[in-house]
């Protein structure tokens, strides 16, 4: 039990492994926040599906280098992913921007479930509604009272 | 009629299907340039030391029908291509350039000695810096580039002699018309 507890505390002392490394990073830690949430937003072109936040590719390092070089000369966040944008492509944001083009994208499972939901709200609309079942006759009336009487008594 | 239209879903489904399966053939690995149809980017590059042959700039591109050749020494697809590049600075008259990309000096060089050099000029680019202005991100690569020194075409990966005589050949002959 004591040896887990060691165990468990050094495990939570642990950082998480960061691509980032100490000697990219700026010194004003406003600036490095900066740095750090917009390279979360920028994909890496060599191991794609990571961010070059993530990615220990050659080629990361660089992007991160370059948007920290940005950020120094006074770049707004704005200006820094259009800066890669502008070389490489809508490719390099891990989020794809909301335009028109990509409007099908955003929007496109929200509007086919709404078209489905207004489908299936006129179907069941249009559908007679189950018939309400017929009295009973007489007879029936009458053999139904004999049965309950057999199991009471 | 009302038939027909309990068919939409099901051809609407079959559309989408259709459109997703064509997007899984595709490589996701071949990122289109977002450089494509714009000029080449502003650059001045040292020339590669041992090479013998004068350094690169975006001045140099716009006077002629091009091919820039994105290499390395460290990079073995280079390695593939690179008969091919010799035989087409050989055969076609095309004026190659080339810009070696994070590697050192003597690396390229000594690979240009051993393979041949195809390149009329080669800028030297060992931090990658120029790299990122083209929108590199894997060697090699290369961009056909017109008169006017706008990119007209980018081929990432080895030139394989399908590509040059279906892709790059063709453009190139329209584009010197």
């Amino acid at each position: 039990m004591k040896r887990f507890l060691v165990v468990l505390a050094f495990s939570l002392l642990a950082a998480p492994a960061l691509a980032v490394l100490p000697h990219e990073m700026l010194t004003d830690p406003a600036q490095e926040a900066r740095a750090r949430n917009l390279s979360r937003e920028i994909r890496c072109q060599v191991c794609q599906n990571q961010s070059i936040d993530d990615s220990n590719a050659p080629l990361a390092a660089d992007l991160r280098r370059i948007v920290r070089e940005r950020i120094v000369a006074g770049d707004s966040d704005r200006q820094v992913t259009e800066f890669l944008v502008r070389r490489f492509g809508d490719n390099v944001l891990m989020r794809p921007p909301v335009r028109p083009d990509t409007w099908p994208l955003w929007f496109g499972p929200a509007a086919i479930l709404v078209v489905a939901g207004i489908g299936l709200l006129v179907f069941l609309r249009r559908r007679p509604a189950a018939q309400a079942a017929a009295p009973l006759a007489a007879d029936e009336e009458r053999r139904l009272a004999t049965l309950i009487e057999r199991k009471d008594g | 009629m009302r038939r027909l239209l309990y068919l939409l879903p099901l051809a609407a489904f079959t559309a989408i299907a259709l459109w997703f399966a064509i997007g899984l053939t595709r490589d996701p690995s071949r990122v289109p340039s977002a450089l494509l149809d714009r000029p080449v980017p502003e650059f001045a590059l040292p020339a590669l030391a041992g090479a013998g042959v004068a350094a690169l700039s975006s001045g140099d591109l716009r006077s002629k029908v091009a091919l820039v050749n994105v290499f390395a020494s460290w990079c073995v697809p280079c390695r593939v291509e690179h008969p091919i590049l010799m035989r087409l600075a050989r055969e076609s008259g095309l004026t190659l350039y080339g810009i070696s990309y994070k590697d050192k000096a003597e690396d390229s060089a000594r690979f240009l000695r051993e393979l041949g050099n195809p390149y009329a000029a080669i800028g030297h680019d060992e931090s990658g810096r120029v790299g990122i202005e083209w929108g590199v991100y894997g060697v090699p690569e290369t961009f056909v580039i017109d008169r006017t020194g706008h990119i007209r075409h980018k081929h990432v990966g080895p030139i394989s002699p399908k590509d040059l005589q279906e892709t790059i050949l063709p453009l190139i002959a329209s584009l010197s018309r």
